[in-house]
């Protein structure tokens, strides 16, 4: 602090992204002349490795301590910067950039008044970078270990991944079985895979895996701390049967007196379980849960003469006095892994799913076409007056996506090709049945996708471009109201089902999870990503991951994929041990600080708290920053009444000077 | 709202639109008249094609439901392509006498029937009506509708009105001579203009009178008042809406005994346009002796009644069934003993497809303010 400020200016042209509005040599040769400017440059390329070489070698030659880059926003580059001028012996933040491209050329259009403003804008950042200090960013320790939220294929991959490489995971998943939604699809696009016979292995191996802790029926309920040292808090639930003893034979579920009494969750409620149940055969761990809201002994406290899976379990294992239980631990990342919710195609009346049982949803019709499913793979629907195998099949595409009426304006990327599956496995297994698929685009854009719509078209399914407006019933028959764009024939359409090609959703208890990480939704609702396109499993909590349909909808390949992503990305901070905490963060005066504690209210991170010291005898209280969890957004700066609690690099005496040299401060 | 440098395209959102159908499949009209809402979309986009399309004697065929607008995925409102080129008609003169007619008796009247402003409150002789006064704070302030006060078929339905509100003890007022179209069907016959100068008059004439809500006994009132006068400072409802109020106060006292089965039909203005559906349902369910049966396709599938749109100035030339006979056909296959509505249009455009299809003797349609006359004490 003590040398005298010697500064470098290096004006960015970006290609013409900056030089095609600003006149970057103007720029240059006004920041020569601007107090402590030793240099003053323009290059094309400043980010490029000349560019930086660049900045080095003045360094170097010139004794240059601060460094100023006019180019982009510093969210892009500034990392870049500060490594190189660190590489050139220079503390990484002496330096500032001037956005002259986010912030002036794209938004501008007129070359003088461009330039005048990039001007400005190097001016301020010349008043500010003479005024920083050198900071040190320190390390810290992360703990080898994972917390993988949500147990369908995305984190499931992403367990695996992680447990392979050799940390532990602790993997948490809110239902009694891991699998999610994939578990209940019956085929899988394009290739017709069977879903179950490619996920039950990896489900298996979740559970047998020596570095995965399964947490099974269980809910995250605490997460507190930083990136390497997050300390979770989760809630097993009670099961109301001893895990170690159940063997998953069965016995209670068949002499549940409410046996078959109740929609099978797996079964989109078309197929019924007991109050004591595994959700589906392959379930993982094959362990039975009493539900706590269809039990009789658990809601009414009286079960016959007494609870009759009690009586028939010969392992012992059923136990109503058990409790939840809380699970603490530490990991160093966090994979948020929670899928979707699938459209509710209730909220769209006019097409009638409450109203008619043939009416069913893509989700409805993986079950019904399963082998494993409530009717054994039997296309059987109950058209109001019996039970038939529907020969006049329509699928309606676009349900719940593209839709500004139900708020949902994205296109949910898996439908189209789910139909296509689903109208091929319907010719498969009705072969004289007329199939429709009502469409509005067919986007099959995956690898091997267009080449399976070609074979479906090819097997007779007849593609109709129109999105249907209406169903109604008239007979036996469900009528789709519809036009026919291509020939304008407004169609009136007699069939016996209906399926709809529903879309994905955001999660309905979503709000938990953001509220627990401090995340944020892009504007269809799913999960923000940090950048769609550079950091797309990243968030802006640091070392939390998003991997699935949480971030948006995906199908399998792409889950798995950005699952693998989120994995490798997690495993840096473990791989390495250690986390760079960032150096700009708050501090505190303690010596004007009065201890009121509107910044411990006001931080978002809670870092901030207050503690007991020693000032001149007298024990007061003054806040203290947690520098591992201050994000140094500066909020408790703006809340606090004396000024003593200020975020580094950008203190007053720092900022002041900057918003000044802009002219807006007299 | 229109601004001459807006151009066509820009004012409906055309290029928003992604051609998948649903207006023209969900249209009602699609099975009588050659309309096809999603072709225009399309074609308006051609500013040199607009004069032939206004020129399509089907842009008269709209009876603005508002279903296509309702389904629309992108937010559009096709129907309004269709008034706006009906706008380009009217501009030029060329309209139907019965259409001109229509639009020069609200300009110099207040209401389309052709009738005197003077006798706009006849309706109320021998009736104790509380009259509204500027500047005098009132919790409701009614709006009887001009069809609702000149058509002697539905004039009953403010006249019952008035001896429950009397009866009840709960504060209201009625507009006298001064009540003026509320331009509904003006702004659906494309007369864009003298639909403005209506917005203008009404919302100064309404919010001179202190009012907390303004109770329309109109379907079509009520939804032109809730979305097209967005300076009125009244919230606005639907005469059912606050019906239900009372009963749930225990303020309608029953009597009687009905013993009839009745099926309620939606009107698009109540139903699909603003949502209400349960309010008129419950009313008719408490009439003593009454047995409720639901149209196949009801609430949001409602049928269209053709009723609006202006089409009770433009005489359909499709010789098909009216939507309207297919409606009472479809109560008599239900066995119902009465159609009950909650709009002046759809009486009178139901009762007379009940009497073309010669099925007044067994069959009734009643608005339902005309069977809460009969079953509610005044």
């Amino acid at each position: 602090m003590t040398d005298k400020p010697k500064v470098g200016v290096y004006v960015c042209h970006c290609g013409i992204n900056i030089s095609a509005t600003v006149d970057v040599e103007t720029v240059a040769d006004y920041a020569l002349k601007l107090p402590n400017v030793e240099v003053a440059r323009t290059y094309s390329y400043m980010c490029s490795d000349p560019g930086q070489v660049l900045i080095k070698n003045d360094i170097k030659e010139h004794g240059l301590n601060r460094i100023i880059v006019a180019s982009c926003s510093p969210r892009m580059h500034e990392p870049t910067f500060r490594k190189a001028i660190q590489e050139a012996g220079l503390n990484p933040y002496y330096l500032e950039m001037a956005n002259i491209r986010e912030q002036c050329s794209w938004v501008h259009e007129d070359m003088e008044e461009a330039t005048a403003k990039s001007k400005k804008l190097v001016a301020s950042a010349v008043a500010k970078v003479r005024l920083l200090e050198a900071l040190e960013s320190k390390e810290v320790d992360a703990e080898p270990a994972a917390l993988i939220i949500g147990a369908g294929i995305a984190g499931i991959q992403a367990a695996l991944d992680i447990a392979d490489a050799g940390f532990k995971v602790f993997l948490v998943e809110k239902t009694p079985s891991v699998g999610g939604r994939m578990a209940q699809l019956d085929k899988t696009f394009p290739t017709l895979d069977c879903s179950a016979c490619i996920l039950t292995p990896k489900m298996v191996d979740c559970a047998s895996h020596p570095n995965i802790e399964l947490l099974s029926y269980s809910e995250v309920e605490e997460i507190g701390g930083y990136i390497g040292n997050f300390d979770v808090k989760v809630r097993k639930k009670a099961r109301y049967v001893d895990f170690d003893k159940c063997t998953g034979c069965g016995d209670c579920a068949a002499e549940c007196r409410v046996k078959d009494r109740f929609p099978s969750e797996f079964d989109q409620g078309m197929g019924k379980r007991s109050a004591i149940y595994l959700p589906f055969p392959q379930a993982v761990p094959a362990k039975y849960t009493i539900d706590p809201e269809s039990c009789l002994y658990l809601t009414r406290g009286k079960c016959g003469k007494g609870p009759k899976c009690q009586e028939v379990c010969k392992a012992e294992a059923i136990n109503f006095e058990q409790e939840d239980e809380i699970v603490e631990f530490k990991v160093g990342a966090v994979i948020v892994a929670t899928g979707f919710d699938p459209f509710d195609a209730s909220r769209k009346p006019e097409y009638g799913y409450n109203d008619y049982p043939n009416v069913i949803t893509g989700m409805e019709m993986e079950r019904l076409v399963s082998a494993s499913g409530p009717t054994g793979g039997k296309v059987k629907v109950f058209n109001g007056e019996e039970e038939i195998e529907p020969k006049e099949v329509a699928f309606i595409k676009c349900v719940g996506s593209r839709d500004a009426s139900v708020g949902n304006e994205y296109c949910s990327r898996v439908c189209c090709m789910y139909v296509a599956k689903q109208a091929h496995l319907i010719r498969d297994k009705i072969p004289d049945a007329n199939i429709r698929v009502y469409y509005i685009d067919v986007r099959a854009f995956g690898k091997g996708f267009e080449e399976f719509y070609d074979r479906v078209r090819r097997e007779n399914v007849r593609y109709i471009r129109g999105n249907p407006s209406e169903i109604f019933k008239r007979g036996n028959k469900l009528v789709v109201k519809v036009e026919d764009t291509l020939t304008a024939t407004p169609l009136e359409d007699e069939v016996d089902l209906v399926v709809l090609g529903v879309g994905l959703e955001p999660r309905a208890d979503m709000r938990e999870i953001m509220d627990l990480l401090r995340l944020s939704q892009s504007p269809d609702r799913f999960f923000l990503e940090a950048h769609p396109k550079l950091r797309p499993v990243d968030t802006a909590t640091e070392g939390v991951f998003l991997a699935g349909c949480c971030q948006g909808p995906k199908d399998i390949p792409d889950t798995v994929a950005q699952a693998k992503g989120a994995a490798s990305s997690a495993m840096i901070p473990l791989a390495r041990g250690k986390v760079m905490i960032s150096a700009q963060v708050a501090e505190v005066d303690e010596a004007t600080c009065r201890g009121c504690g509107f910044c411990v209210n006001i931080c978002p991170y809670t870092a901030i708290e207050l503690v007991k010291i020693n000032r001149f005898g007298h024990e007061v209280e003054v806040a203290r920053v947690n520098e591992a969890l201050c994000k140094g957004c500066g909020s408790c700066s703006a809340g606090c009444l004396s000024d003593s609690i200020q975020p580094k690099s950008f203190r007053d005496r720092q900022i002041l000077p900057q918003i000044a040299a802009l002219g807006v401060l007299k | 709202m229109s601004t001459e440098s807006q151009t066509f395209t820009e004012k409906y959102d055309l290029l928003g639109c992604i051609q998948c159908g649903r207006c023209t499949g969900g249209c009602p009209v699609t099975v009588r008249a050659d309309l096809n809402v999603r072709r225009f979309v399309y074609d308006a986009y051609y500013e040199e094609k607009l004069d032939e399309l206004a020129r399509l004697a089907e842009i008269w065929d709209c009876t603005a439901c508002h279903t296509c607008a309702v389904r629309c995925p992108k937010g559009l409102k096709p129907l309004e392509v269709l008034l706006g080129l009906r706008t380009m008609i009217i501009e030029s003169g060329k309209v139907e006498p019965t259409v001109r007619d229509a639009l020069q008796s609200v300009l110099l009247e207040g209401n389309p029937w052709e009738k005197s402003r003077a006798a706009r409150s006849d309706w109320m002789e021998g009736l104790d009506v509380k009259i509204a006064e500027p500047g005098v704070p009132v919790e409701n302030l009614f709006f009887v509708c001009c069809t609702i006060a000149y058509d002697p078929r539905v004039k009953s339905i403010a006249r019952n009105i008035v001896g429950l509100l009397n009866k009840s003890g709960v504060d209201y007022a009625f507009l006298d001579e001064s009540e003026t179209c509320c331009g509904s069907e003006v702004f659906t016959l494309g007369e864009e203009g003298l639909f403005e100068m209506l917005v203008e008059d009404n919302t100064e004439l309404l919010n001179e009178y202190t009012a907390k809500r303004l109770v329309c006994l109109s379907p079509h009132c009520f939804t032109t008042y809730k979305t097209r006068y967005p300076d009125l400072k009244a919230e606005v409802i639907h005469y059912t809406q606050l019906l239900v109020e009372l009963l749930e106060e225990g303020k309608l006292n029953w009597k009687g005994d009905l013993q009839k089965t009745i099926v309620y039909h939606d009107p698009c203005y109540l139903g699909k346009q603003s949502n209400v559906y349960d309010e008129p349902r419950t009313l008719l369910k408490n009439i003593p002796g009454v047995k409720m049966v639901e149209f196949e396709r009801s609430r949001e599938r409602s049928l269209c009644c053709e009723g609006g749109g202006g089409k009770m100035w433009v005489e359909s030339e499709s010789k098909k069934e009216r939507l309207a006979e297919t409606r009472i056909k479809d109560a008599k296959a239900l066995e119902a003993d009465i159609v009950a509505v909650a709009c002046p249009f759809c009486v009178l455009t139901l009762e007379d497809a009940m009497k073309s299809l010669g099925y007044e003797e067994e069959m009734r349609v009643a608005e339902i303010m005309e069977l809460l006359g009969e079953f509610v004490e005044a």
